[in-house]
């Protein structure tokens, strides 16, 4: 194996193309050196994006936040700006690992793994992030939700990898909340867990909305139904039961010995609906 | 093939070695540069024993690649007391016995210096939380947040 760390996009993008079956991008190494050392994967090439100007550092572009490939999670949860603008999405990249794995993992990684169960995510998909994919044919804008296609599968085609997150403007009255279901108190995978973002109007009514449910199926899951479920209304009782319904419904959970199928549909649902009453709260300006 | 050849700081010395591409820092603290005090328990990222700050940022040395640490600078629990006058953290460590084999005392030490050094007054919830990466199979965790917490009160000048 050989280690490289271009210091460009396009010599990252050549070192890709030229070793289109044999070459991995390095960013965090959290998911990368595991695999490296249980022998699932075997690169001739490994390429460090982390020395590419900008792929460190999170920007203000349009009234949202463009997150660079190679930014922390730990330095995403100290970003005061991003912790303002999506909550949500902040709150979940936070949940991935511990406080050392913190220091390393990005949340481009936590979406190129692919893992159903990724923390981070639903709240992506809640929030309409927009990955920016760079490859042998230039650069190209892609939802959040198209990455993963299976567990530990995704669309990126050969040569190409995603250099930044775009976490978009925030209307007024608006915001977003992420919860998972772990037996522990902290650092386990998700049995499953719900991503919301909604809009309100000045009266408190819901104007829009976006669920998106994590390990209840192959891929994040965006329901519309669940979304529907609540627009309109001011998250009573009746729109959230529907929520709950909804959720439950769009879900198609396995057994394993993190949770049963039961389990994971019930309660992907109740983890919905709190994160709505979260994200409404917010929205409301009533807690951060 | 030729091997990679890395220039850094490690407690403030410079520092510089010769390492394969998989070679994962820990491996070369450990066995090129002898300080062992890093421990390899899962080699996955799980357990903390292999605690390092790499540019002040709490990683698992298990986790990084030699090879990254390029220009960066690593502190180890050999850089933690002065000569043989112990950091306050080791200190309490000793008095509220807050360690029984030892494996996993490194790591921990080395979190809880990050820990205070960005948050010098935690909660007890927060010393757990800044910690759950740091496994102890022998002493429960109660006398290491007890510890911490007495640690990080003499530390503020309180006591």
């Amino acid at each position: 194996m050989r280690y490289t760390a271009p210091s460009t996009t396009a010599e990252a993008v050549n070192l890709l193309a030229s070793n289109p079956d044999g070459a991995r991008i390095l960013a965090g190494g959290t998911d990368l050196l595991v695999q490296l050392r249980a022998g699932i994967i075997a690169p001739e090439l490994l390429i460090d994006i982390k020395h590419i100007n900008g792929l460190r550092d999170i920007v203000a572009e349009d009234g949202g936040l463009r997150i660079g490939a190679a930014v922390s999670g730990a330095e995403l949860g100290e970003h005061e700006a991003a912790r303002a603008l999506w909550p949500g999405v902040v709150e979940a990249a936070e949940l991935i690992g511990s406080t050392q794995v913190q220091g390393r993992c990005t949340i481009v990684g936590n979406l190129c793994n692919a893992s159903p169960a990724a923390d981070s995510v639903p709240a992506m998909v809640a929030a309409g992030a927009i990955a920016r994919v760079i490859g042998p044919n230039g650069s190209r804008d892609c939802a959040v939700g198209e990455i993963p296609v299976a567990p530990g599968r995704n669309s990126l085609a050969p040569g190409e990898f995603i250099t930044s997150i775009l976490l978009p403007a925030r209307v007024e009255h608006a915001s977003d909340a992420y919860l998972r279901f772990i037996p522990r108190t902290e650092m386990d995978i998700a049995v499953c867990s719900a991503g919301v973002s909604l809009k309100l109007d000045k009266s408190g009514i819901c104007v829009a909305a976006r669920v998106a449910l994590g390990a209840v199926a192959p891929t994040v899951l965006l329901v519309e139904e669940a979304a529907d479920a609540l627009i309109g209304t001011t998250l009573d009782e009746a729109a959230l039961a529907d929520l709950a319904n909804a959720c439950a419904q769009a879900s198609a959970p396995i057994d394993d010995k993190r949770g049963t199928v039961e389990f994971r549909t019930e309660v992907v649902g109740v983890l919905a609906k709190r994160a709505a009453l979260i994200a409404k709260a917010r929205a409301l300006g009533e807690t951060s | 093939m030729s091997k990679i050849h890395v220039t850094t700081t490690i407690n403030n010395d410079p520092a510089e070695f010769l390492c394969e591409a998989e070679d994962t820092l820990l491996d070369v603290l450990r066995d090129t540069l002898r300080l062992s005090g890093a421990k390899e328990g899962c080699g996955s990222g799980d357990c903390g024993a292999c605690s390092v700050t790499l540019d002040g940022r709490l990683v698992c040395a298990c986790l990084v690649l030699a090879a990254e640490v390029e220009g960066a600078k690593i502190d180890t629990i050999e850089g933690m007391s002065d000569g043989e006058n112990l950091h306050i953290l080791q200190k309490k460590f000793l008095e509220h016995a807050a360690l029984q084999c030892g494996i996993c005392t490194p790591g921990i030490l080395v979190a809880s210096k990050a820990l205070l050094k960005k948050n010098p007054d935690p909660t007890e919830s927060e010393v757990r939380l800044w910690l759950a990466g740091n496994l102890c199979r022998c002493t429960g965790y109660d006398k290491i947040i007890n510890a911490v917490m007495d640690a990080a009160a003499e530390m503020r000048g309180l006591e």
